[in-house]
């Protein structure tokens, strides 16, 4: 049983068809790299997997932990420990960081049928991985992703990584926008995540990020389907070489 | 298990029982004669039945309102019986033994505690609460009435003070709201049924939050009750009045009017946590809530503030104000107000400004959805004396879907030069994505969109009594329920 099988995946956004026939296979203990030019449907594979409304499966099968995905809520993908960090974060003004993740922490819980977390000791525990991730507490009080800074959107979807402890993690271009030192944390918090029983899909532009999180497999999309597979090395290749000798 | 959320957005309006209780009610229709037998009924001096009369005479020269922005067909006023209460109490009890346990059982079911003793014992809800609870036209309870008399608090059903207290009653009734201040306070005046009486003396702090509960159990009755509170020289007192009524395919009024008076450096602070049945979700039904009222705040250094969560009724008319004429004294008014399904609402306030340094604060959130309407109406008014007064308004309003609609209104007529008056308004959506952010973290769209909810109104339910500002934030909840497509 794989973590995730994709199997002819057609998928249209707004009744345009975007995905054209894509399989993919992560096992658990797996990561795996997922690059190609802009506009050629990563995030869109991304909100299929995490059954965004407006993404439309019409033909092929997801499964995930051998549950069929295609038909099931959001929130139940997510219960079942599918997790999506944003390529773009939104801000929910008024809603506090800390009432955020404690509600996404009790329902994942709920789900599961266990007793919820005491407010205290989740709170610490939110404390203090928002510090390793070089996160100020206070960011804890403020608002979903208020005014937060594009780097430190991205710090709080791995916070959010940590805390839920999904199965299969999609990190929708997580490196994007980030310095240096943000690089190296984030990179570390998703190593630190990663064991033998989770998977990750790694969406990214940079070879960069795989020197620091190093993928099994490395996949290239191209117009919604996967043109080429490889290992670390095809990454290598495409940030010397470019995407166009995939097409010729 | 926590209360999984699903519970309590699944809810229907959980209030909308009826209780089987023999009523002494009053045929429809109203006349000279009709004020008379309500006052007779009451056994009051002739004063009051004066009082009443002359405000209905007023009332048959009056017509409705027409400015607001709801809408609803002509209310026959010939077809509403103006008095009703259970029979049980036709001899007002003495005691809590003495009333109708099937009574009793209903403010249970309210989770509104009228034995003293379970309340005490923390057993109820709401633990440090003084509560009078009136039942269609009569109050039937009050509650820890001797440790309030210890304080020197007096806190008794209007009816009683008529008696208890005439001198306090004549000197402030109508005082705050004249009769004829509008059509629906002038029905009032002459048909009030019950509702509370609250004098706090010079210098005494309320030890206990004081509280009303209303409640409309007859069908084809209006409910008009009166309210007044006066705090001495350095007083304070806090109370909440609640509201419900059962679920009925028609239309019932409510139209009530409460009056504050505040003397030097006192404060008042009065929140109501309104939960009429709002009508089914395709407008059948509800309450039409058409209230007046107003706080004066005459001595110096006084303060009132309104705290006001609305979620029930099918319509609502109501603008809580303040009449600011001692120097230095603050009004302040804190609007939560929710609109689904076919609601209508237009409420707001009016901050008076007569006095040198007086300031106001106006905090309204609005939230629709369905298809409701919701609609803020604010008038700041500042006279020439009102040397250096200053008023802040905020607005904002909150849209849940594409059908409802929002609105504002300020009127602002400035006559201080020295005044500021500052207002911000905003209107902001829930947007898909911020529900599918939520979804995707495991939460549903119906706790996503409670979280968002109170997290709006944040500002507002921190002005409330503790016990009360969860409950506000539960009771958004339920009425939100069908607003998540
Ligand atoms: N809501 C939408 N409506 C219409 N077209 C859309 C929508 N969302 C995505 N698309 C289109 O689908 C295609 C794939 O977009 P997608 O966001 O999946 O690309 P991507 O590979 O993630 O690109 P990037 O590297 O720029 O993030 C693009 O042509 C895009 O314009
Ligand atoms: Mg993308």
């Amino acid at each position: 049983m794989s973590l995730l099988a994709v199997d002819g995946l057609r998928a249209d956004v707004n009744g345009k068809p975007i995905l054209k026939n894509l399989s993919l296979r992560v096992e658990a203990g797996e990561i795996h790299a997922i690059m190609g030019p802009n506009g050629s449907g990563k995030s869109t594979l991304a909100n299929v997997l995490a059954g965004r409304p407006g993404y439309e499966v019409t033909a092929g099968q997801v499964s995930f932990n051998d549950a069929d995905l295609v038909g099931m809520a959001p929130e139940a993908r997510a219960q079942a420990g599918l997790f999506l960090a944003f390529q773009y974060p939104v801000e929910i003004p008024g809603v506090s960081n800390m009432e955020f993740l404690k509600a996404a922490w009790d329902s994942h819980l709920a789900a599961q049928g266990a007793q919820p977390e005491s407010a205290v000791g989740f709170m610490k525990r939110a404390r203090t991985l928002a510090a390793s991730l070089g996160l100020n507490p206070e960011f804890l009080k403020r608002g979903v992703n208020e005014g937060f800074s594009g780097g430190e959107k991205k710090r709080n979807e791995i916070l959010q990584l940590l805390l839920l402890e999904p199965k299969l993690a999609v990190l929708d271009e997580t490196d994007s926008g980030l310095d240096i030192d943000a690089l190296q944390t984030v990179a570390a918090g998703v190593n630190r995540f990663r064991s033998a029983d989770n998977g990750v899909l790694l969406i990214t532009h940079y070879q960069r990020l795989l020197n620091h999180i190093v993928p099994d497999q490395v996949h290239v999309l191209s117009e919604g389907r996967i043109v080429a597979s490889g290992d670390r090395h095809l990454a290598e290749k495409l940030e010397a070489e470019g995407y166009a000798w995939l097409s010729e | 298990m926590s209360e999984s959320p699903i519970d309590i957005v699944g809810q229907e309006y959980s209030a909308g029982f009826v209780t089987d209780v023999a009523s002494d009610t009053l045929p429809p229709g109203l006349s000279e004669a009709v004020v008379r037998h309500i006052s007779a009924k009451k056994r009051e001096p002739a004063w009051m039945a004066d009082w009443r009369l002359a405000a209905y005479r007023k009332w048959r020269t009056m017509t409705p309102p027409d400015w607001a922005h709801v809408r609803f067909p002509p209310i026959d006023f010939e077809a509403i019986s103006y008095y009703s209460a259970p029979k049980s109490l036709a001899d007002a009890p003495a005691s809590l033994d003495e009333v109708d346990p099937e009574l009793l059982r209903t403010y249970e079911k309210l989770g509104i505690p009228l034995h003293e003793r379970e309340a005490l014992a923390g057993v109820a809800k709401r633990s440090n609460v003084a509560v009078d609870a009136v039942f269609d036209s009569v109050s039937i309870a009050t509650t820890f009435k001797d440790k309030l008399a210890e304080a020197g608090v007096i806190f008794c059903p209007i009816s009683e003070a008529v008696h208890s207290h005439p001198e306090l009653v004549r000197k402030h009734l109508g005082s705050v709201v004249p009769q004829q201040d509008n059509f629906y306070a002038a029905l009032n005046s002459a048909v009030f049924s019950d509702g509370s009486f609250v004098y706090v003396p010079e210098g005494v702090r309320c030890p206990m939050e004081l509280s009303t509960y209303f409640r409309i159990n007859e069908r084809n009755t209006g409910q008009f009750e009166r309210t007044l509170i006066i705090a001495g020289a350095g007083a304070y007192v806090s109370y909440l009045e609640g509201c419900t009524a059962p679920m009925r395919d028609e239309n019932q009024l409510h139209a009530a009017v409460v009056e504050l008076v505040a003397l030097d450096d006192a404060e008042i602070k009065y929140s109501t946590v309104q939960n009429w049945y709002p009508g089914d979700a395709d407008g059948k039904g509800g309450i039409y809530n058409f209230v007046t009222k107003r706080g004066a705040c005459i001595g110096a250094n006084s303060k009132i503030s309104w705290t006001q969560v609305e979620t029930g009724s099918a319509i609502t008319w109501k603008y809580p104000s303040v009449v600011l004429r001692g120097a230095g004294s603050v009004g302040e008014f804190h609007s939560v107000a929710l609109t689904n399904n076919h609601q209508q609402a237009d409420t707001g306030t009016k901050m008076i400004h007569l006095g040198p340094g007086t300031r106001s604060t106006i905090i309204s959130k609005g939230i629709s959805a369905g298809q409701s309407q919701n609609s803020y109406r604010g008038l700041v008014r500042t006279s020439p004396a009102a040397k250096g007064a200053r008023n802040y308004t905020q607005c904002d309003s909150l849209l849940l879907g594409d059908a409802c609609g929002a609105h504002t209104f300020p009127y602002i007529e400035n006559k201080s030069p020295t005044a500021t008056i500052e207002h911000e308004a905003t209107t902001s959506k829930v947007s898909d994505d911020q529900l599918f952010l939520c979804q995707q973290r495991g939460i549903d769209p119906e706790k996503a969109i409670s979280m968002i909810v109170n997290g709006f109104c944040k500002d507002v339910f921190r002005e409330l009594p503790m016990e009360f500002a969860v409950e506000a934030g539960k009771l958004l909840e339920v009425s939100l329920e069908g607003a998540v497509g």
